[in-house]
């Protein structure tokens, strides 16, 4: 189907991003609710298996090692942002460290009461970070500052903002967005916007 | 939950210049089932060549009515130009949806409202008020624009019909309107009624970023319970 009169724009960027994604050199800001404002001496990371439990703060979690990631990100509602820069800690690492038993579901969830399922799997065999700097500087508040969960290769609103904690399980269980009809596991390269796609 | 229906193919039937950058754009969509006040649509749109390129819209219909977006042109923009612009009668592109469980309005609850928009993110604002009147439910609408002449549903929020409506324009002083961004302490004093704080009110605020983000923490800097607040944000434009 053909819409008459519509001819996209001279620079057009299919094929270097997801179908259905555009372009932006912006970083939009998508939240429900409000941007929460953390300390970063107030912050703490909480990872448990439902057995045992480890915390985390600022300086215990940078005790894990911090690497550099390039990547592109995906935001469900069309644009994409390519090469971004992020500072933070492997998702597999701090599972490992913590402990935790080999689940294979883990809900995310945030200062203010924000959540998302993601599966193990796509934290651990992917570029997932627990994430604490973003192009070389800290991450601003509305970006989910002072550490957000930052897992590239799914749909942005899986990469929780203002990381409280990270529950390992071993049934699933559904988050915020993906109990409001968003897929339940997001990948953008699939078109896994809505649940059922 | 339901899947969200796939591509279907639309037709425009109607358009209407909503200011000189706003149209709004009504669509025959095949077996569009309804849909819920808040939600929002996937348009996209094809060209000659199959170049595709999708966006989402919020409706600004109330349920019941035939499905309608309203979109204000951005200059830079792919979509929006061709929306406001070109889109005429008969013209064919796909939709998607609606979407959305979030950013809501359904009857039911019969809480009062508070509407607060930036721009073009009145549109769904509309069809929360058209929802929310034929149930009695209190509305009230407080409306930041650029200039007068920016102002989308003017006619309608003039109207006896309209929701009880302040509009703050950002850029110019005119008669009728008040002057200038709006203020902490306006927004704290809508969330009280005749000097009474309203426990049950239900706040909604749509448009851009930075909008959103001041009025969201001003309104819960006042005290407004974070669960009672439903935030959209839209637009390019944002903290780089």
């Amino acid at each position: 189907m053909v819409t008459r009169g519509f001819t996209g724009r001279p620079q057009r960027t299919e094929g270097a991003v997801p179908p259905g994604q555009y372009v932006t050199s912006d970083f939009p800001v998508l939240t429900a609710g409000g941007t929460q404002q953390l300390p970063t001496r107030a912050w703490e990371l909480v990872v448990t298996d439902g057995t045992t439990e480890r915390t985390y703060a600022w300086a215990s979690l940078h005790d894990l090692g911090v690497v550099d990631l390039t990547t592109d990100i995906h935001c469900v509602t069309h644009w994409s942002k390519l090469g971004t820069t992020w500072q933070g800690v492997p998702v597999a690492a701090v599972l490992e460290d913590a402990g935790m038993a080999d689940e294979p579901y883990a809900l995310a969830t945030s200062y203010g009461g924000y959540t998302t399922n993601v599966l193990v799997e796509d934290l651990v065999d992917h570029d997932a970070i627990v994430a604490v700097g973003y192009e070389g500087g800290p991450i601003p508040a509305e970006h989910g500052g002072p550490v957000r969960l930052l897992v590239p290769h799914l749909y942005l609103w899986k990469s929780a903002k203002w990381l409280r904690g990270i529950r390992v399980m071993p049934e699933d269980e559904l988050g915020f967005w993906e109990n409001a009809g968003y897929h339940h596991r997001g990948d953008p390269f699939l078109e896994q916007r809505y649940y059922g796609d | 939950m339901r899947p969200v229906h796939g591509w279907r193919p639309a037709t425009i039937v109607g358009t209407a210049r909503e200011t000189a950058s706003a149209n709004s754009i009504r669509l025959a969509v095949a077996d569009w089932a309804g849909h819920v006040a808040g939600q929002h649509i996937d348009v996209r749109l094809t060209a000659d060549d199959g170049y595709q390129a999708t966006r989402s819209f919020s409706l600004s219909s109330a349920p019941g009515e035939a499905p309608q977006i309203t979109v204000e042109r951005l200059d830079d923009g792919e979509v929006s130009p061709y929306l406001v612009d070109i889109a005429t009668d008969g013209d064919a592109l796909e939709v998607r949806g609606p979407v959305g469980g979030y950013f809501v309005w359904q009857p039911g609850d019969d809480a009062p409202l508070l509407l607060v928009a930036g721009g073009s993110g009145i549109a769904p604002m509309r069809a929360i008020w058209r929802a929310a009147r034929p149930h009695g439910t209190p509305v009230r609408l407080v409306y930041s624009a650029r200039t007068a002449d920016r102002v989308i549903f003017a006619d309608e929020l003039r109207s006896p019909d309209g929701p009880e409506t302040t509009v703050h324009l950002t850029r110019e002083r005119a008669a009728g309107f008040e002057y200038g961004r709006l203020r902490a302490d306006q927004l704290s004093a809508l969330l009280s009624s005749g000097g009474v704080r309203e426990p049950r009110l239900l706040v909604y605020v749509c448009g851009p970023t930075a909008f959103v983000e001041d009025a969201a923490r001003e309104l819960t800097d006042a005290g407004l319970d974070a669960d009672l607040l439903r935030t959209e944000r839209f637009g390019v434009g944002g903290p780089k």
